[in-house]
């Protein structure tokens, strides 16, 4: 096509030239124009290359079902693919480039496909690769994949900020066209709050620009009580009327201005909403028809009349309708030659043939356009005599010359929304269209997406779909006033003509642009079985493209419609899904990224960690000190030197992140009896005790020390991990199942900070610096608990061991924590006290054979981890009868032991251990290693397992086998008590 | 995105809750007395009707209370909100099929 720029007229400001680069080459636009226009302005007519067969393709409309000008738009961490250049708003030295070709967009090597084109008709993949021949896609999955396809991303961070925004509003009004206008007016007249959102980047729709339409936005603007969002597309329609919306405050410049966000999520509740979402024009479809040059009538008025832009010097129109005649007179009014209309009805109304005589087109009625013609663009087209019943004739063909046709097959209303939020479609037979179905949410339409194409009508039902959504939300409208419209002579009813090929036509016949589905396809699908509408869409992709299939689903219905003899309805529709258009990650993301993807938890000491040179490593939420590496030490340098050194003299550890519950209330003692497997009625005020939780289903769930600290107060301690979820099910319990108990449980975990004091200089370290306990054996015994001071601030001390040295946890409010932490290892100096990480803190507990996270993986039981000793056969608690299961009392289950390397290789966590001399590939598993350290206290690599007959085979020889890394260890089974079994090292 | 009226606090948006399940599911009361199919009912088996159900919710975000909820699994509509512990109100299931 040969667009150019009209000298004048156009929503344009002529005074404000841009500059702007599409595939490295400069040229000029104005303000007020798209990518799109001012391209078309320039003459430009290739815009990219088609999906699947590389075909070259022009501008198709001027809006956002636009299927074929899709470029990628800026460069660098900017680049964004697939981006319409149809709603492109062009701005000062915007740079945007074509995609899918290679090595460049007018000579490239892949438009070969079109000639293996039937290697590349629906279903070809699955018939190709599936089945016997399925490895040949592995083959060619690479350079297919490189082959079909859009633009690509960039792989680089985005620099923009994205914000989220919740709203709530009485009535919310999607699209501000002459419906939208006036439904927003009637429901503001009551005093609602209104938002009146639309996608395009001025409001007004049909009407943008005009003196009316200005005017009743100032009057809307001026309401306190109405939000206007113009580039903001409501693209979702959710449960409970929620709707999402993208508001796009600043992708129309090349870069946000400081502390702007590029674009801004809302999520919408809105207590009655209106559609007015418009309708979208249709094609026909004929042989060729994606040559660069064919284009949608009513596109081809907008770019007349907004941007000051003519389509083509030598422009055709294609009409069955009268929507056409719209952009005739357009095209006439401003000195546009048409020379040819081509219209399949035999008869039009006077208007229309005003239209075309004041146009001095010639006029031709009772036939259509057979094929387009011309190269990499339109150069002219076929035309035939055309019957409603037989269809487009053979033979015969007249060619007439042309750059540019304009196709009008009618319209399809825009139901995307009501179709997310309401039963299925209604099928309106004059209109050749669907319509919104039955609301299922509190929503009414208006407008062009219900059918009403008359602007007068528009209005009209507008305004009464505004004070009825007014009403519905109490509230008292007052009569509005509707622009003066004079009610339109052309008739948009159109004459269905789907495809004016006729029976031995030339050409592809594009069904569906953006995916490449052509009649044929549809015909294909037919004749091999694919034929209910959910199928067809399927194998053809018909509809599946970034585009939705805006302006090809109807089409692609009918055609399937006319292979299954049935009538359209009867076909059916599919539902449409969210979003309307493609929405960016980054809006639905908004400010949840990076380290602001989830919360940070840090204990009462973390600076102190980081400050004296800790490792921190993440659990769960939290960040705990791994080790506290000097100098140039390993990692298991350093651990191997904190756990020496807690054996040998003290140390401490960071605990605050354990979960704390305060369990408190007459009958306290008993709700514990009920959720943990050993008994807690008989514990004593001032005394700790280690206790087993299990899930209703008898496996294992958590474990961990609770302290009774009165008759009614305990505090509870949980893993790190089960903090929360442990809290829940005993809130659960309180609440459903045992609402009788008189008990309240509140998650203390953030208010106490906690440390564990280890090793066999803990006693005299907390002796020199606690104000008021006596720390003697005999005042407090093992598993003790006590209220004291540090420096006159109130601590709880416990003397529990999870290293198996003698060792206190001491417990403070957290904003202490830091103060009693440095206060104790200050004390500690004489003794060489080191703080020590959680690496140092499983070295401890595997070499006591005690259980954490890694066993307690869900799938054990107590007795697989030999503490069937604490599940109490006296009591009824949560979990004891599933725990009579047989499955978990088969003797066959994996059992816990440990395991020593007998070759000084380091055993893997998840290794496989498997019998010596098994040769078999693979061979049998026998059991896993859950956890792995090397002992300081043996100074050997060691490791906690699982084991089929665990305990009857210790002193067998195994090996830990990882074949991912082709690691395998000789280890020798040995019981899981491999450091002072006997515990008298804590009980000193 | 559903919105939940909790009893305690009023209509809060549905991702400040979590969903507990079907109501109404008795724990034992007296567990030695029952057989291994009636806990496997007990612990494992939940309805999965179109149409009423009766279900917890948690306002987990909130003010951390359990309540009982009637919604209709297949337009999601929230029929009535009730406490724990008493009986659900009455509503006729067929009409929610
Ligand atoms: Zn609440």
């Amino acid at each position: 096509m040969s667009g150019y720029r009209l000298s004048s007229g156009g929503q344009i400001d002529r005074a404000r030239p841009l500059s702007f680069a599409f595939d490295g080459k400069r040229y000029q636009g104005y303000a007020g124009d798209t990518l799109a226009s001012a391209l078309l302005a320039n003459g430009v007519d290739l815009f990219g290359r088609s999906f699947k067969y590389h075909r070259p393709r022009g501008l198709f409309s001027a809006g956002v079902e636009e299927p074929n000008a899709l470029v990628t738009l800026r460069s660098g961490a900017r680049a964004e693919p697939n981006t319409r250049a149809t709603v492109v708003e062009l701005y000062d030295g915007l740079e945007a480039s074509s995609q899918n070709r290679w090595p460049s967009l007018a000579f490239d090597v892949m438009a070969m496909n079109q000639l293996a084109g039937p290697l590349f008709s629906a279903g070809f993949y699955y018939k190709t690769f599936m089945g016997p021949t399925r490895k040949a896609w592995m083959l060619y999955e690479y350079f297919i994949r490189k082959a079909a396809g859009l633009g690509a991303g960039t792989l680089l961070p985005d620099p923009d900020r994205y914000e989220e925004m919740n709203a709530f509003c009485d009535v919310l009004v999607v699209g501000a066209g002459p419906a939208g206008l006036m439904a927003a007016t009637a429901a503001a007249s009551s005093g609602a709050r209104v938002i009146l959102a639309d996608e395009q980047s001025a409001l007004g729709g049909n009407l943008r620009g005009s003196a009316s339409a200005q005017e009743n936005l100032a009057g809307l603007a001026a309401l306190d009580n109405v939000t206007l969002l113009a580039r903001t597309t409501v693209y979702g329609y959710y449960d409970d009327n929620t709707l999402g919306a993208v508001e796009r405050v600043a992708d129309h410049v090349a870069a946000p201005a400081e502390g702007q966000p590029r674009e801004r999520h809302w999520t919408i509740r809105a207590k009655q909403v209106v559609l007015a979402t418009g309708a979208i024009e249709r094609p026909i479809i004929f042989g060729d028809n994606d040559k660069p040059g064919v284009m949608l009538a009513d596109a081809g008025r907008l770019y007349v009349e907004r941007h000051g832009v003519a389509p083509g010097r030598r422009v055709a129109v294609f009409a069955n309708n009268d929507g056409a005649y719209r952009s005739v007179a357009a095209l006439t009014t401003a000195g546009v030659a048409v020379s040819a209309i081509v219209d399949a009805r035999r008869e039009i109304g006077a208007e229309a043939q005003a239209i075309a005589a004041a146009s001095g087109a010639e006029l031709l009625l009772g036939q259509v356009v057979t094929r387009a013609l011309g190269g990499q663009r339109l150069s002219g087209i076929e035309v035939a005599a055309f019957d409603p019943v037989q269809g487009a004739r053979d033979g015969a063909q007249r060619q007439i010359s042309a750059d540019c046709l304009l196709v009008s097959g009618g319209w399809t209303p825009t139901i995307h929304l009501a179709s997310q939020a309401g039963g299925p479609a209604r099928w309106d037979d004059s209109l050749t269209a669907f319509l919104p179905g039955e609301a299922s949410q509190p929503w009414r339409a208006a407008g062009a997406c219900q059918g009403t194409l008359d602007s007068a009508a528009c209005f009209a039902e507008g305004a009464q779909a505004g004070a009825e959504a007014a009403r519905a939300c109490g509230l008292s409208p007052n009569p509005v006033s509707l622009p003066g419209a004079k009610t339109e002579p052309l008739a948009d009813v159109p004459l269905p003509v789907w495809d004016a090929r006729p029976p031995h036509g030339k050409g592809k016949a594009f069904v569906d642009l953006q995916h490449d589905v052509t009649a044929s396809d549809i015909s294909l699908a037919h004749r091999e079985g694919f034929r209910s509408v959910e199928h067809l869409k399927r194998y053809t992709t018909l509809g599946m493209a970034t585009d939705q299939g805006k302006t090809s689903n109807v089409t692609g219905l009918a055609l399937m419609a006319r292979e299954r003899k049935l009538s359209i309805p009867e076909v059916g529709t599919t539902r449409f899904r969210p979003p309307y258009t493609p929405v960016s990650l980054g809006a639905l993301a908004g400010q949840a990224r990076g380290s602001h993807f989830r919360p940070t938890r840090r204990t009462a000491m973390h600076d102190w960690h980081v400050e004296n040179g800790a490792e921190m490593q993440a659990a769960g939420l939290w960040l705990r000190p791994r080790i506290y590496a000097q100098g140039s030490e390993t990692v298991e340098q350093a651990y191997s030197r904190e756990a020496r050194q807690v054996r040998a003299s003290v140390g401490m550890v960071d605990v605050s992140t354990l979960g704390k519950i305060d369990v408190q209330g007459l009958d306290a003692a008993e709700f514990l009896n009920r959720v943990y497997s050993n008994g807690f009625l008989k514990l004593p005020e001032g005394k700790a005790r280690y206790g087993l939780m299990l899930r209703e289903d008898g496996f294992l769930w958590d474990d961990g020390t609770t302290w009774r600290l009165s008759e009614t107060q305990f505090l509870m301690t949980t893993t790190t991990a089960n903090a929360a979820p442990v809290l829940s099910q005993l809130e659960f319990l309180l609440a459903a199942v045992w609402p009788e108990l008189k008990v309240a449980v509140t998650s203390v975990t953030e208010q106490w900070a906690g440390m564990a004091v280890s090793g066999p200089k803990s006693r005299e370290v907390l002796a020199s610096v606690l104000d008021d306990l006596d720390m003697s054996n005999e005042a407090l015994p093992f598993m003790g608990v006590r209220k004291g001071h540090l420096n006159g601030l109130p601590v709880l001390v416990a003397r529990l061991s999870f290293s198996g040295e003698l060792a206190y946890e001491v417990y403070c409010g957290a904003h202490h924590g830091e103060a009693v932490w440095s206060r104790i290892l200050e004390a500690g100096k004489p003794f060489g006290m080191i703080p020590y990480g959680v690496e140092a803190l499983g070295t401890l507990r595997i070499e006591k054979g005690h259980v954490a996270g890694p066993e307690l993986d869900g799938r054990t039981t107590a007795e697989d981890l030999g503490l069937a000793g604490m599940t109490s056969r006296k009591k009824h608690y949560i979990g004891s009868s599933m725990l009579k299961r047989e499955g978990l009392t088969d003797p066959a289950r994996l059992k816990l032991v440990g395991f020593v390397s007998a070759d000084g290789g380091k055993i893997r966590a998840g290794a496989h251990l498997v019998a010596a001399n098994d040769t078999s590939s693979p061979p049998r598993s026998l059991g896993h290693i859950t956890s792995t350290t090397y002992s300081p206290a043996l100074e050997k690599y060691i490791a906690l397992g699982l084991l089929e007959d665990g305990p009857e085979r210790v002193g067998e020889k195994l090996v830990a086998t990882y074949p991912l890394k082709n690691i395998d260890v000789d280890v020798e089974v040995v019981s899981s008590h491999f450091f002072d079994p006997e515990g008298s090292r804590m009980h000193v | 995105m559903l919105q939940i009226t909790c009893p305690h606090c009023g209509a809060r948006a549905e991702s400040e809750f979590h969903n507990g399940g079907e109501a109404h599911i008795e724990r034992p009361k007296d567990p030695a007395a029952l057989t291994d199919a009636e806990w496997a009912e007990f612990v494992f088996l939940r309805d999965n009707p179109k149409g009423l159900l009766l279900e917890r919710w948690n306002h987990t975000q909130g003010c951390r209370r359990w309540f009982n909820v009637a919604r209709d699994t297949v337009t999601y509509e929230i029929l009535a909100v009730y406490p724990m512990g008493s009986q659900p109100p009455a509503l006729d299931p067929r009409r929610y099929v």
